[in-house]
């Protein structure tokens, strides 16, 4: 049972991080229903530019508390981040918002290419060591560990949703973000700059991103410049598997494929072992004896899940968990 | 419309391909005339070597290009004499980015550009695509790094390597977690890489050989940087000790994140996670794991070599520039045994020889695998990676013990000099 | 009006140029260094590659990111039939259709479930199921050994027709003829027969069929196009290149392994593709070309450039082309969305403003 617990609590961590991610991928589509594909960039880029920030602050024996040096990562990867975000509207976006839908994501692929190889300049192309400055508690659920760092990201990640959902549903500027999503025309002829909208939309997602890349090196104590593209796809999937342009279902996405991914890779394993399989059994019986166990799918597969689901949910429910737009256009 | 954009089309077409050999040309021949226009008491004998010099590992390819660059010019400062005439070496040197199609690529360029051997490549990967090209060719080649056991086993009569195999590396650091650690239960994971696997595959076997209870393989990817599923899953198991086949860079996070978990096995690793850079990933986590290198450690290197090394580069050598270095003399050697730089004649002379060198004695087996390579045992101490074992035909012995045993010939560095291994301190060693 | 009808001399004099000047050009590249044929063969893979991505992504106006995998299944089609691995050694005529045949499948598999999907939505389960190939294949090699996992397959047989081996160089009438050159030409022969096919498929009924569902889905249906049925079949043709492309690159190369059928290759052929001009045949030959040709003429322009410039190497060559494969995506999007060559029939679309 702890190890159950165990990879729950890993699931909820991952499943924050993605959460985070695919609000970006549902706030994006759902004003301009296309997929920001070079968002896992901006991901990485929050990342690296809290390493930079970090690592200097960190090694001049500053007596600065550990706290604030990595608020002070966060409080300059957000900015940059944002600037990436509106970057990344103006050029890939907003000039080809009348093309044909295949442009702008050729664009965008084009973007997260440039991205990612501008990001090898300026930060090399090795694994880089995020400076682990915070102590890291571990503390004991049931006999399963949950470290400081897990406790901050999970509550960190309820408070930035609680933020955002605040700000889209009782803000003026949330009204227009959502008149924007239900119709732009209509909207503008309303009054809402759609434009200043559209660029708005792109910065705060870019801003839960930053956020997000701060917690995957704080977490696993590493960055690299190809880092965002896996994450960005695994957050998009949560994204669809939600609902992509509902926020809650983003939320409720990220998490649940963190949770697939922790007890997919988790127990597969034991699922597939075909030794167990009563049918199988003879079969392998030969390989059985010499080895005890005759595994189908291992954890090497934890990576395709994402995608699997990505899948199974474009095919039996293309609106997703909660979603109430239908995906014709899509 | 249709003619038109035919013909301005295939004009473009060809004016590419043209335009793509017009601008080689000059280059090809600036380096083709020496080998005819030398008079005959001047001989000038190209020997090529192959490495990746862009990409991630390009630091490694300079490493092991390197190597090889010192050998030549300590050969052509010797002064060397093949059948009458006095020869100098020239290094054609090529850049096959780790990927096999360009290392077939470059490897035709050296067939093109007549060498008379081959050093590389560096990753198994190249290596093994490229050695068919050079067997067509007739080339002896040797390589420094390729310890995948597969490219020994094609039947090539031309290629060798003077570094350990993976089956070679595996067992050595299976037989030490073996004797120190006396394990009941073993885990093993791999990166799904060709490295990875395969080294993970030799360590599983020699447990299992040895009746240690091994567990269902366990794998990443060579971007895993999240183990808590996997690693959750090996606690419940309790293993004595954990190995992993595959790189620094996710190696680090497996350890800090084991150690999250309170997983008290102890964890043991191949070359490509035995750096420095490990404790920089894992921080106090890694102290007191264990990882092997194949061959001996730079340090117990020649002192020559080592000297030689750091006056002609300023900088110390990294992984496997000992290897390149020696298999460039095997060439040399080879030729001024055979008295000829012809491949046909010097080819058999270099199945049978034995070279002192500075990774030690080399001899090849009948499949042109060292003989009787060694390995090496690290431990992480205080964050940096310390020898502390040589494993040579099954035996144990320690830094100290071989470097006096006389092996290497000259005295080896003392294990204080670890400078060597600060260089490889932002320098995960990927997929050989 | 063409010049085939109005000057017939002149045209045929100038087909006859370049057939003699494609059949010269191996041996002339042999002259420089038979690198140079081995590079235009794998030039010529890529044009294959992008002509059958072409036909998704060109005709059809279907994103694919995960083209490469047909690539693969070809490529390991190949390996495993003609290679000590599985101890089979099938002639590559037969082999070959068998690829092609397979990489249809996997076509029809991708295309079966996402054939309701668009755009975005399309480009991302497409590069999902490139992974989950290469995934599947890197890891095929538990419990039971099919692929030999990352390690990949070696010893792959090379061409052969009963006596004549595509491998070793023979003199035939005094002329060197290389094992590249020999490949050569059976590659040109391949890629000749492609080209017809390509262009006749435009102009058939299914190329306009695919022309219609790229414009407006909605309205070639209610024109009596059985849309799913002619997307199926984009998918399954352009697979299909793909699978043939593979196995002759396993036979080329005489190795595979899963390390070269990574996302980077379909963002490559994506980036030929729409750099030389969506749905033009010529113009995707085109991109093929300058981008399998550029890389190397950075690696012999790059180095030594900065060298001169500055003294020390700033960028990788391959860090380089990758941001000009990047920069070439934007810039054409921006600028030229059509591509450098367009088709005429693209050129309108792009231009108009049809659509909100």
């Amino acid at each position: 049972m702890d190890i159950f617990i165990q990879q729950v609590i890993n699931g909820l961590t991952t499943g924050s991080v993605y959460a985070l991610v695919a609000l970006g991928y549902t706030m994006v589509y759902g004003v301009i229903q296309l997929i920001n594909f070079a968002h896992g960039e901006v991901v990485m880029i929050g990342a690296m530019v809290a390493f930079s920030v970090i690592t200097a602050l960190a090694g001049t024996a500053s007596p600065l508390p550990p706290a604030v040096i990595l608020l002070a990562g966060v409080a300059a990867a957000i900015p940059a981040c944002m600037a990436i975000g509106y970057l990344l509207e103006r050029v890939a976006y907003r000039p080809l918002r009348h093309a044909p839908r295949l442009a702008p994501l050729i664009t965008a692929i084009g973007m997260s290419i440039i991205l990612q190889h501008l990001a090898l300049l300026v930060w090399s192309r090795n694994p880089l060591a995020f400076p682990q400055i915070v102590d890291n508690p571990v503390f004991s659920i049931g006999g399963a560990a949950i470290t400081g760092v897990q406790i901050a990201i999970i509550l960190l990640s309820v408070v930035l949703m609680a933020l955002l959902t605040w700000f889209v549903y009782r803000t003026r500027f949330g009204i227009a973000i959502r008149a924007t999503a239900e119709n732009v025309h209509v909207a503008s002829l309303m009054g809402v700059d759609a434009n200043r909208v559209i660029a708005a939309t792109f910065i705060i997602a870019a801003a839960l991103a930053a956020v997000a890349g701060v917690m995957v090196g704080t977490y696993y104590g590493i960055t690299h410049y190809t880092m965002g593209f896996m994450l960005g796809l695994k957050a998009f999937s949560a994204a669809v598997l939600g609902g992509i342009g509902n926020l809650a279902g983003a939320m409720l996405g990220g998490i649940l494929l963190g949770l697939v991914e922790a007890l997919g890779a988790g127990y597969i394993g034991e699922l597939t072992d075909m030794c167990k399989w009563p049918l199988m059994k003879e079969v392998v019986a030969e390989r059985c004896a010499a080895d005890g166990h005759l595994v189908l799918m291992g954890s090497n597969y934890q990576d395709v899940f994402a995608f699997l689901v990505l899948i199974a949910v474009l095919v039996f429910r293309p609106s997703g968990l909660l979603g109430e737009r239908v995906s014709e256009r899509a | 419309m249709r003619f038109p954009v035919k013909t301005i089309s295939l004009a473009v077409v060809s004016a590419l391909l043209v335009f793509g050999c017009g601008k080689e040309a000059p280059k090809q021949q600036a380096a083709a005339p020496q080998t005819p226009a030398a008079p005959p008491p001047l001989m000038v004998v190209k020997i090529g070597h192959v490495g990746p010099l862009t990409g991630g590992i390009a630091h490694l390819g300079k490493d092991n290009e390197n190597g090889a660059l010192l050998a030549i010019d300590e050969a052509n400062a010797a002064g060397i004499s093949l059948d009458g005439k006095k020869v100098t070496f020239e290094l054609v040197r090529e850049d096959d980015q780790a990927d096999p199609k360009i290392g077939n690529t470059v490897a035709q360029k050296l067939v093109d550009a007549k060498v008379v051997g081959v050093v590389g490549h560096l990753n198994s990967g190249t290596t093994i695509p490229a050695s068919s090209i050079y067997n067509q060719a007739g080339l002896p080649m040797i390589s420094g790094s390729a310890t995948n056991p597969a490219l020994t086993q094609q039947g090539f009569k031309n290629v060798f390597r003077v570094v350990g195999r993976d089956d070679q590396q595996g067992p050595a650091v299976a037989d030490y977690l073996i004797g120190q650690f006396k394990p009941k239960t073993a885990a093993v994971i791999d990166d799904a890489t060709p490295y990875g696997e395969g080294l993970a595959n030799e360590v599983e076997k020699k447990l299992k050989e040895a009746g240690v209870k091994v567990l269902p393989r366990e794998k990443g990817t060579d971007k895993t940087i999240d183990w808590k599923a996997v690693l959750t899953k090996i606690k419940g198991k309790k293993p004595d000790v954990v190995f992993y086949g595959g790189m620094d860079a996710t190696g680090g996070p497996l350890l800090k994140q084991a150690r999250e978990l309170k997983i008290a096995a102890t964890f043991s690793f191949g070359d490509g996670g035995c750096t420095d850079k490990m404790a920089e990933l894992a921080g106090a986590a890694a102290e007191g794991m264990v990882c092997s290198q194949a061959g001996i450690p730079v340090q117990a290197a020649g002192r020559k070599f080592l000297d030689g090394y750091k006056a002609a580069f300023k900088i110390d050598p990294i992984l496997y520039a000992p290897f390149t270095y020696d298999a460039t003399h095997l060439l040399i050697a080879a030729m001024k045994k055979a008295d000829s730089s012809d491949p046909a004649k010097y080819l058999p002379v270099l199945a049978t020889i034995s070279h002192d060198g500075a990774s030690g004695n080399i001899q090849f087996d009948d499949k042109g695998d060292r003989k009787d390579a060694e390995m090496t045992i690290f431990a992480m101490k205080g964050g940096k990676i310390a020898p502390i074992a040589i494993i040579k035909s099954g035996k144990s012995m320690t830094v100290d013990e071989y470097a006096s045993a006389g092996a290497a010939a000259q005295p080896a560095a003392a294990p204080a000099a670890m400078s060597g291994m600060g260089g490889m301190a932002g320098a995960p060693a990927e997929k050989k | 009006m063409n010049l085939r009808d109005k000057q017939p001399a002149l045209y045929w004099c100038g087909v006859a140029l370049v057939a003699i000047a494609l059949i010269a050009l191996p041996l002339v590249l042999t002259l420089v260094g038979t690198a140079w044929v081995r590079i235009t063969n794998l030039a010529i893979l890529f044009i294959f590659l992008a002509l059958g991505l072409n036909i998704v992504v060109g005709f059809a106006g279907l994103l694919d990111l995960g083209y490469i995998a047909f690539y693969a299944v070809g490529a390991y089609v190949y390996a495993l039939l003609a290679s000590p691995h599985f101890g089979l050694h099938l002639p590559f005529w037969i082999i070959l259709p068998i690829g092609a045949f397979f990489a249809c499948v996997a076509g029809a598999l991708l295309g079966a479930p996402t054939l309701r999907l668009r755009g975005d939505y399309l480009a991302i389960v497409t590069l999902g199921f490139g992974e989950i190939v290469r995934i599947l294949v890197n890891n095929l090699s538990s419990p039971f050994n099919i692929t030999n996992g990352p390690k990949g397959i070696t010893r792959i047989d090379p061409f052969r027709i009963g006596e004549l081996e595509f491998y070793n160089s023979d003199t035939w009438m005094g002329i060197l003829f290389t094992g590249p050159a020999k490949y050569y030409y059976i590659l040109l022969l391949i890629l000749m027969a492609v080209i017809v096919i390509n262009l006749r498929l435009q102009q058939s009924r299914i190329g306009r069929a695919w022309v219609a569902i790229r414009e407006d889905e909605i309205a070639a249906k209610s024109c009596g196009i059985n849309t799913r049925n002619v997307k199926l079949l984009a998918f399954a043709m352009g697979a299909s290149f793909g699978g043939i492309a593979g196995g002759m690159f396993s036979a080329i190369q005489g190795f595979v392994s899963p390390e070269s059928f990574i996302l980077h290759e379909s963002i490559m052929v994506l980036s030929m593709v729409v750099l030389g001009g969506m749905g033009n045949v010529w113009g995707v030959i085109a991109g093929a070309l300058l981008l399998s040709f550029v890389p190397e003429l950075l690696r012999y322009t790059v180095e030594p450039a900065q060298q001169a410039l500055f003294g020390r190497m700033l960028i990788d060559p391959e860090v380089l082309r990758m941001l000009i494969f990047g920069a070439a995506l934007v810039l054409t999007m921006r600028f030229r969305p059509a591509g450098l060559w367009p088709e005429s029939r693209h050129r309108q679309e792009f231009s108009g403003e049809h659509r909100s």
